[in-house]
């Protein structure tokens, strides 16, 4: 699990990839300490995928060069491939064997035998508290059983390093927490976590930097902290019955906020100063000129506003540029911010 | 060389445990050759003027179609396991590069005997006769199974190539099936125009399906057999390359 060669755990310098016309890959730099949690945040098409395909050898860049575990990933993939876990988005995993069938299977693959790869899966499956469900076929799974799964697939070995592509995308709350903290359980014991995720809070909680990536650049990075002090405070989404009234609300609503509300639609958007008592004051601020709103959310920054700060785009329209027909009910949002 | 012969048997035995499990894909190769040999020998039976009994003429020529389909569970297969992500998942792990390929064909092979099995007592039953000594007949099972395994190697290939397991299902259904009927499978290649004659004469399911005849049933080897295995070498040299090369750069969709 300890590392033993000397430098970052994973080391991209430069990377380069192009399907066709589309340049997934403009040139992108990560590093990672040994036994920390790099964040890797975008939204869909930012080219977080391709990021994770090239440093587990699935692909080869176009130009770059990146080094994961000492070892250099388009000159070795061989040996670097006995070093790394791959857990994503997909779940793969054998949907017609049982869940000890897949981690055996895994085991083998990876050169264990029969006996030991065994042993190592009824560990697996106690340790992600599928020991009940081992012998049933994984078609019965969960989506979250599925996830966990999936992840203790990539820990067959105890691999030093470990890519995570969008673990928790497509999962219930509480599916959702459940795999964060065996994620948090596994940094413990030194393992090193490559992480992408669309999700600000996700990155916020597991890692340690992040990247933020968009386009196939990395658009900043730092720790979670230091993005949140770019994008500033927490938000409170005023929404109202009709746009007049929004646009008349930013003026009253500068007095809590620490710039210029913004109007989107109905509603407006406040990057807030503090948050001690913004509620109370916001009310009182739109009384004073006849404002009555119909709803008050105070939130947490999330990827869009980082975006939003970053790019001046929003990221659901930076979204709908890659995808076409991925464009939410946020409609509004992203014409205002395109 | 070791690692790439357990690895491809961790691979044919998960291919195999999973098999039973999806009875739709077993239907395919043990009830769907039968509903052949029966509409075959009754149906168009009566109709297809052969020396002989047709049952004995028609029995190799079924058992080589049914054998040539016999690699499509390795096309649905690895098409499957491309748009579900477990390629990716395999291709990240140090397994022999071959092994996920040469996994499948040897279940394939697996499979095909099944198939031979049930074909064969079905064909006995309507009054099919081994009509040589058993190592001729052991000759012919072997070449049967070497040709179901040229076949997965060519399904692998239009596996990898198709976006859905439905698309896999379509291109080798439209490229095989009429290469089986332009053929002497099912009518002496005599009987057909002489175009068709010509694409059946050269055709590698013909040159199967006479060594067949001739292992099982005495008749006239000519150059059936050597020209059977010229084929199987040829399409193995050709797809098995081609197959390991794509799947090395293959990604999930």
């Amino acid at each position: 699990m300890t590392q033993t060669h000397p430098g970052p755990a994973i080391e991209a310098v430069g990377l380069k990839k192009s399907f066709g016309d589309v340049h997934a890959l403009r040139g992108v730099d990560l590093t990672a300490e040994a036994g920390t949690v790099l964040g890797v945040l975008g939204p869909n098409g930012a080219g977080k995928t391709t990021v994770v395909r090239i440093l587990t050898t699935l692909l080869a860049p176009d130009a770059g060069t990146a080094r994961v575990a000492g070892i250099d990933v388009v000159k070795d993939p061989g040996p670097l491939r006995s070093k790394i876990g791959l857990a994503g988005q997909y779940a793969a995993v054998d949907e017609n064997l049982t869940g000890a069938e897949n981690l055996t299977m895994f085991g083998r693959l990876y050169g264990d035998k029969r006996p030991a790869a065994k042993k190592r899966a009824a560990d697996l499956l106690e340790r992600f508290r599928l020991e009940a469900a081992g012998d049933r076929l994984v078609r019965t799974y969960s989506g979250g059983m599925r996830r966990r799964l999936d992840l203790a697939s990539a820990l067959v070995t105890e691999p030093p390093v470990l890519f995570l592509d969008e673990p928790t995308t497509g999962l219930d709350p509480r599916s959702r927490l459940d795999l964060w903290e065996t994620i948090e359980e596994l940094v413990v014991g030194g393992t090193t976590v490559l992480l992408t995720t669309q999700y600000l809070d996700e990155a916020d909680r597991l890692a340690d930097d992040i990247a933020v990536i968009d386009q196939g650049q990395v658009i900043a990075r730092g720790t979670a902290d230091e993005l949140k002090g770019k994008v500033g405070g927490d938000r409170l989404d005023v929404t109202f019955a009709e746009v007049a009234q929004a646009e008349a609300a930013v003026e009253p609503l500068g007095a809590i906020a620490s710039e210029t509300p913004s109007v989107h639609g109905t509603t407006v958007r406040v990057v807030l100063a503090e948050r001690q008592g913004v509620v109370t004051r916001a009310v009182h601020a739109l009384d004073a000129k006849g404002l009555e709103a119909e709803d008050l959310e105070i939130r947490r920054p999330t990827l869009d506003d980082v975006f939003l700060t970053l790019t001046g785009r929003s990221a659901v329209a930076a979204e709908s540029e890659t995808d076409g027909d991925d464009v939410s009910d946020d409609q509004d949002r992203s014409e205002v911010a395109a | 060389m070791s690692r790439l012969v357990g690895d491809t048997l961790v691979m044919a035995e998960r291919n195999l445990i999973r098999l039973p499990r999806q009875p739709d894909m077993l239907l395919g190769f043990t009830v769907q050759p039968i509903m052949f040999v029966l509409l075959f020998a009754y149906v168009f039976g009566g109709a297809i003027k052969v020396e002989g009994d047709y049952v004995d003429f028609l029995m190799p020529g079924i058992i080589v179609q049914s054998i040539a389909f016999g690699g499509f569970v390795t096309a649905l297969g690895l098409c499957e396991d491309l748009n579900k992500g477990l390629i990716d998942r395999f291709r990240s792990l140090p397994t022999a590069r071959a092994a996920v390929l040469a996994g499948r064909a040897i279940a394939d092979l697996v499979t095909n005997g099944l198939s031979l099995v049930i074909l064969v007592v079905t064909g006995v039953i309507i009054g099919f006769d081994f009509r040589t000594g058993l190592l001729e007949v052991v000759a012919g099972f072997g070449l049967l199974l070497l040709f179901g395994f040229t076949s997965s190697w060519v399904f692998a290939l239009i596996g990898m190539n198709a976006s859905t397991p439905e698309a896999a299902n379509g291109i080798g259904f439209t490229l095989i099936f009429p290469l089986t009927f332009i053929s002497s499978a099912f009518v002496p290649s005599e009987s057909l125009p002489d175009v068709l004659r010509f694409i059946a004469d050269v055709n590698p399911i013909t040159h199967v399906v006479g060594a067949v005849r001739h292992f099982w049933l005495g008749a006239p080897a000519g150059d059936f057999v050597w020209a059977s295995l010229v084929w199987t070498v040829v399409l193995l040299g050709i797809f098995v390359p081609l197959s390991i090369a794509k799947y090395r750069k293959v990604a999930s969709k």
